[in-house]
């Protein structure tokens, strides 16, 4: 196969591990503050695609436009749902938030499919068969949109994070719970923020994805281990770290469904999370936990 | 010689039985002669239900010891019910071995297995989180790899004959459901009373300080990382088993069912609902989940609502409601109630 083969599959890949880093990054934050796993990830982001999808076949919405009502909505669910459901388990036994949370996974799927059926749904954009070529390499435009949204997009948290008020209030929580506390944070509502802020992130992550495959609703447990996957790579709790983690995942994806059969591609992705939990286990870019 | 033997078995009845109140003994006895006699109660597709509430009890109680005992997070243990299944069924339909001779050999493979997650897992330490999502990738990894597994017949799934069985070869696990009910009834109890004693032993005792306290277990001079390593062993083995019956029973394989992270997730169900650690806990929980799992079915139909999906619904809201209400599981608190507090484990 010419190198150019191996260049444009491998861009495409870094492309779409940019919308995955964007997914993982949710998870992330709420796993990095909250101390919460959410095994419901990938399912809260196929709320987002199809929230997508009916907006655009309804009301011909582009989803770029939609981009950050989308991700509005789901920062809303989120901080409801760490206000009613989660706050109480914070402190209780991972087996049980985990229940919880597959719980929450299993109705958002069913739901789902009662209200849009088990068919394949597409957003065929104007610019969706569009191309720019680079010399030899060849970009796909809802790629590419893609993948700079989702930099945009975790640019716009990077920032939050590091210089905002709530921000710096937020990190403080993850850092020492007692002591963010005794200062007198209103802990319980900065985790529902933290928790909103991992749901906009997916949901963003979920309306950008719509660009690139198509949505059935049992899509979500699939994109909720990738999510793992990632964030373990990158380091759980690191926010580069996941960014890092989607581009390598994304890329290592692309590079073995070309060299191999592409239904044999998440095997490898499982496989370097194996090999870094193993050698690396706090990730790439994570501190190592006491 | 025979004394001695007879000494031995005293002591381990002794142990078995030691602490167990007449309330509860009692409570046993009425389950297990309820169970015995089913067969000859219940249609056959009562039957079935019943078969497939003791496979969770048995697998549930299978997980507890990992989880429950030692404390050690598993959400990937389809990964050895497919191991055992795959390989006793192959054994089966290539070479006509039985089952049995399967169960030998699947559960070499299964501890194996385990033996290879636990140390490299326990090795460096990894724990908590960490340590169950590494159980869901080994588990993704076998469905993924025997997906393209030729030998296996791949993503094509592997089928073992079936036909109308006059008589029950139970060397051969050929039959109808009444044999199997008694298989899945014998290793339910079996488990139980294996569990049972692990608890009031040694490695019991070390399990429970492990899953309370890792540091502390390790100080007062616990090897943690040996006894880590028994608990997912025993555990992998015994899950093995249920594989080779799960194979037997249903009589085909498909990679994306048998190691699915559904078949992990529906094992940990029952004992989180019926009560982490306890002994009575996966049974329990095991009949309330399958039981309310097939209320829904026949409600919905009787309702005469078609809708894909909507079971999944009432159940997982179910489910939410429990683990709100009830965060220690079901048995816990109605153990209190019975006046069984102390046996609750």
């Amino acid at each position: 196969m010419p190198f150019d083969v191996y260049l444009n599959v491998a861009v495409s890949g870094v492309l779409t591990g940019l919308v995955y880093g964007l997914m993982a990054l949710g998870l992330s934050v709420i796993f990095g503050v909250v101390r919460v796993v959410n095994f419901a990830h990938g399912e809260m982001m196929s709320i987002a695609m199809y929230l997508a999808v009916v907006l655009f076949a309804g009301l011909h919405l582009d989803p770029l436009i939609m981009l950050l009502p989308i991700s509005a909505v789901l920062f809303v669910f989120g901080y409801i749902l760490q206000v009613r459901l989660i706050n109480p388990f914070i402190t209780r036994p991972e087996y049980t938030q985990f229940l919880l949370l597959v719980a929450l996974a299993i109705i958002i799927v069913n739901t789902l499919l009662i209200i849009f059926g088990p068919d394949a749904r597409t957003i065929q954009t104007s610019y969706a068969y569009d191309s720019f070529q680079l010399g030899s390499l060849i970009l796909d435009a809802p790629k590419l949109y893609a993948g700079a949204a989702a930099i945009v997009f975790a640019a716009a948290l990077f920032v939050f994070f590091r210089f905002s008020l709530i921000g710096k209030a937020i990190r403080a929580c993850a850092d020492n719970y007692t002591g963010a506390l005794v200062v007198g944070l209103d802990v319980k509502h900065l985790y529902a923020l933290t928790f909103a802020l991992g749901a906009a992130c997916v949901g963003a992550a979920g309306v950008m994805m719509t660009l690139i495959v198509d949505v059935t609703p049992t899509i979500g447990p699939t994109y909720t281990l990738l999510a793992f996957v990632i964030v373990i790579t990158g380091g759980l709790g690191s926010m580069p770290g996941a960014l890092i983690g989607g581009v390598l995942i994304g890329l290592t994806e692309a590079l073995a469904g070309l060299l191999f059969t592409p239904s044999a591609k998440s095997m490898f992705a499982f496989g370097i999370l194996v090999l870094v939990l193993l050698f690396r286990p706090q990730g790439i870019l994570g501190k190592r936990a006491t | 010689m025979a004394d001695k033997f007879v000494a031995k078995f005293a002591r381990l009845v002794a142990r078995l039985t030691g602490g167990l109140t007449l309330r509860s003994a009692g409570l046993l006895v009425a389950l297990f002669a309820a169970l015995l006699a089913a067969p000859y109660l219940v249609n056959d597709y009562l039957l079935t239900v019943l078969i497939i509430i003791l496979y969770f009890a048995y697998t549930g109680q299978a997980w507890n010891i990992m989880m429950g005992f030692a404390g050690q997070l598993s959400l990937g243990h389809a990964i050895y019910v497919g191991l055992g299944g795959y390989l006793a069924a192959s054994l089966f339909v290539r070479f006509d071995i039985g089952p049995w001779f399967g169960v030998l050999a699947a559960i070499p493979v299964a501890v194996v297995c385990g033996a290879i997650i636990g140390f490299l897992a326990f090795r460096f330490s990894v724990a908590g989180v960490y340590f169950a999502i590494l159980t869901i990738a080994f588990a993704e990894f076998a469905r993924i790899g025997f997906d393209h597994l030729d030998v296996v017949n791949a993503s094509a799934g592997l089928f073992l004959p079936v036909g109308q069985y006059v008589h029950n070869d139970l060397w051969r696990l050929r039959g109808n459901p009444a044999m199997f009910y008694y298989v899945i009834l014998a290793a339910t109890v079996l488990i139980f009373i294996l569990c049972r004693l692990l608890l009031k032993s040694r490695i019991g005792y070390f399990w429970l300080a492990i899953r309370e306290d890792e540091q502390a277990a390790r100080a007062t001079g616990i090897d943690t990382f040996r006894y880590k390593m028994y608990a997912v062993m025993i555990s992998a083995a015994a899950t093995s088993f249920a594989g080779v019956f799960y194979a037997f029973f249903y009589n085909n394989l498909f990679p994306e069912q048998v190691f699915s992270i559904f078949r992990s997730i529906e094992i940990i169900l029952g004992p989180i609902i019926g009560g982490v650690g306890t002994l009575f806990g996966p049974i329990l929980g095991a009949f309330v989940l399958t039981g309310l799992a097939e209320t829904l079915n026949s409600t919905l139909i009787a309702l005469g609502v078609d809708l894909p999906g909507a079971k999944q619904v009432f159940y997982g809201v179910c489910l939410l409601f429990v683990i709100v209400a009830l965060p220690e599981g079901v048995w816990p608190p109605l153990a209190r109630r019975l006046g069984l507090a102390g046996d609750s484990r």
